[in-house]
């Protein structure tokens, strides 16, 4: 993190300045009350996060905590940890295993504290035929028997494949988007100006939009939270799957959400750059295929058949 | 300096002053901008959830309406060209018109790019220096570049000109014509940027083919000179400036051309997606005949081809571009079927079926077309602004007065029907200022 925050400081100190010297010029004409205008201003002003000093970080990871503390009634914490070194992230998907149950979908809104309505999912998993194989043409998006899995059927979830060469982040007039060291593709809520141009270049519709105000109850509310991560996200920017960033980056780490709760263990994730790992074995001994390979967005998402 | 204050007090003085068909005009306009204030304020409260798009869809009705204007914009090349490399006099006594359309039309593409994200009031992050531009890598900062660009470029021409009209002095050539000469690739640029936006993203294979940008720029050199001719003919209807017939001619010729290449580009792409028959052909089934039941946008498309068809031949045939009704006609024609071809035919069924080949039909909410229609309203107070005080400028009814401070204004009514037009021999005794 240290690297990734002290870049450019002296650069843009000039910059700073003018903010704000406008910040506070602005705030003193316009508002009244003094405390709550502060922090609107330092919000409305503040940098981009990866420009961000660590004493910069520090205040705004300490406004973060308070603005959602008061918000959701509870202590909320806000990280910035950052890439843990020699890590690279890669999630491998059983097809063989899956049963479409879709308890992957609801553990990450709850973890990630997406918004419950307008209902937003960072996973969608497509029913798909076994007779026709992994043809999204034929994708059922919204079955709902009584019992899963399906005769005949097969299920193919989707989520964010923290492309290596992610097409999403190129396009991002604001560079609100980008890819982390560790591989993991974020989003800085406080940058995104909302044009959603990298949904438009997303090919797996792995993100996604708060077209309104997200509904969040207080009581549901998950308060340990990561900048970059599963921090409640205002209307109107975009958001996507970070791995669970807020897990993963831990040291002792957990495991993302969705992994952790799939009752198949259809789900595995790990460090590619590890030559232990199942994740590397599993990519060596399995059959193994990624999506949209064509498309060479390079996806650390992998899906296999283990039987 | 102080000659710059008295002409633009003196064109606040002119814009103040109509006949009541301008004023009628006017408000008119105003009521459905604040419509569209109104609308946005509802929009900016409530998010873009008010809209009818949706992650599928997650581009609508702004973006497709702002597509559609940067051809317009771009088109005012096409009276650029002749007027002020080829000298040709018919064109270059209205190119002016021209480039105010071009800004008029920047303006609403501005407005139809803010009204869409979600958060307008961080646009300064889009200031390179003060934001985090990502140029060179998103073509979104490119279009900012260059349509800010061209922007600078058309006013900087057009008030120069009319600035030193009023003072009644000649342009100096050595000053605008370089920059006349840079509005040339400028404008391609504008259109050529939008199309590669499209154009550069493999999740989409309804935009990713490369001859969408010929594509955009056939079909914006037939809707742009189209919206030009319109608003030419009202302008010589209703105004006292006059703009020969062989001038109005000549762009309807180009537009014939054309409306051929931008034909034949749509039947290259159909052929070779309905030939080679993959999976990519879903877009333009969708478009064309409706998918697994979904076919919100075949109607329209089917009326945009025919519009545009028959446009074409009225044309490429002489005398149906001579007369003036058929010419009227084929410039709606055109407008209407490049309105939709270009904009939700194009914007839209890059999104349908969506990457995951889910189908979510997408038709604008209220929201959306109010807002839409205040944004149109407020390109068009613009435009006519502008024109008030471009067209007695060019007429030579607006200029410095005597005194060398205030001015002098002849013409008092700016919109008034013009007797003289439809007689066989103008007399043009009549056509005196009507103060």
């Amino acid at each position: 993190m240290s690297e990734i925050i002290k870049n450019d400081y002296a650069h843009h100190s000039s910059r700073r300045k003018f903010l704000k010297t406008l910040a506070a010029g602005v705030g003193l004409i316009a508002l009244p009350d003094k405390n709550a205008s502060a922090s609107l201003w330092e919000e409305f002003f503040q940098k981009h996060f990866r420009e961000l000093s660590k004493e910069e970080l520090k205040n705004v990871l300490t406004r973060l905590e308070t603005k959602y503390g008061k918000q959701f009634s509870k202590q909320v914490t806000v990280k910035a940890t950052p890439p843990i070194e020699g890590v690279r992230y890669g999630y491998a998907l059983d097809l063989s295993r899956c049963i479409g149950c879709r308890r992957c979908v609801y553990a990450c809104v709850k973890e990630n504290n997406q918004s419950r309505d307008p209902q937003i999912h960072w996973i969608r998993v497509m029913q798909l035929n076994k007779e026709k194989g992994v043809d999204l043409s034929q994708a059922e998006h919204y079955y709902n028997p009584d019992k899963v899995p399906e005769k005949g059927h097969f299920y193919m979830p989707v989520q964010c494949q923290q492309c290596e060469n992610p097409p999403c982040t190129k396009v991002c007039p604001v560079q609100a988007t980008w890819k982390e060291k560790d591989g993991i593709v974020v989003v800085d809520y406080n940058w995104c100006i909302g044009c959603r141009y990298c949904m438009a270049a997303c090919p797996y519709g792995a993100r996604h939009f708060n077209w309104g105000k997200p509904g969040l109850p207080a009581a549901e509310m998950n308060p340990a939270t990561h900048y970059l991560g599963n921090r409640p996200r205002p209307k109107g920017v975009v958001e996507k799957c970070t791995f669970c960033v807020q897990r993963t980056r831990e040291q002792p780490g957990r495991y993302p959400a969705c992994e952790e709760i799939c009752p198949v263990g259809a789900r595995k994730f790990g460090n590619l750059l590890d030559p232990e790992s199942e994740i590397r074995y599993l990519i060596e001994n399995k059959r193994v295929f990624i999506l949209k390979e064509e498309l060479n967005t390079q996806p650390k998402f992998f899906y296999f058949y283990a039987t | 300096m102080k000659n710059i204050w008295n002409f633009f007090a003196g064109t606040l003085v002119l814009v103040s002053k109509g006949s009541k068909a301008y004023y009628c005009w006017v408000f008119f306009l105003l009521i459905l901008m604040g419509i569209g204030a109104l609308a946005y304020a509802y929009q900016l409260n409530e998010g873009l959830i008010v809209t009818a798009m949706r992650d599928q869809v997650s581009w609508g009705f702004y973006i497709s309406n702002f597509t559609f204007m940067v051809g317009v914009a771009a088109a005012a090349v096409l009276l650029v060209i002749p007027a002020y490399v080829y000298e040709w006099g018919p064109i270059k006594e209205f190119a002016v018109l021209g480039e105010l359309l071009a800004v008029s039309a920047i303006v609403m593409c501005l407005l139809f790019v803010t009204v869409d994200i979600g958060h307008p009031e961080r646009f300064w992050h889009l200031i390179p220096k003060l934001g985090l531009l990502n140029f060179p890598q998103s073509l979104l900062a490119w279009d900012v570049v260059v349509l800010n660009t061209y922007l600078v470029l058309n006013l900087t021409i057009s008030i120069y000109i009319l600035y030193s009209l009023y003072y009644r002095r000649e342009p100096k050539h050595n000053f605008y014509t370089p920059l006349v000469l840079l509005s040339i690739p400028s404008a391609i640029s504008i259109h050529t940027v939008t199309a590669f936006l499209y154009n550069g993203l493999g999740a989409r294979p309804f935009w990713n083919s490369s001859i969408l940008v010929p594509r955009f720029l056939a079909s914006a050199f037939c809707s742009g000179p189209a919206f030009m001719l319109l608003i030419f003919l009202l302008v010589r209807k209703y105004t006292k400036f006059r703009i020969k017939d062989e001038a109005i001619q000549k762009v309807a010729e180009i537009m014939a051309y054309a409306m051929f290449i931008n034909l034949l580009l749509l039947g290259a792409e159909i052929f070779k997606e309905y030939y080679t028959d993959t999976v990519h052909l879903a877009s333009f089934q969708y478009l064309f005949q409706g998918l697994h039941g979904h076919s919100a946008l075949v109607p329209y498309i089917w009326t945009a081809m025919i519009f545009n068809i028959t446009a074409f031949f009225l044309f490429l045939v002489p005398a149906t571009r001579k007369n003036t009704i058929t010419l009227i006609i084929g410039c709606v024609l055109v407008f209407a079927g490049v309105y939709i071809e270009k904009g939700m035919g194009l914007v839209i069924p890059g999104f349908i079926p969506d990457t995951l080949h889910e189908i979510y039909e997408y038709s604008p909410s209220g929201t959306e077309l109010l807002l839409a229609m205040g944004i149109w309203a407020t390109g068009l107070f613009v435009y006519t602004m502008l024109l008030r005080v471009a067209i007695p400028i060019l007429n030579g009814d607006f200029h410095v007065a005597d005194d060398g401070v205030g001015s002098y204004i002849g013409d008092q009514l700016f919109i008034a029907q013009q007797k003289d037009e439809h007689l066989p021999e103008p007399a043009h005794s009549e056509a005196e200022p009507a103060a």
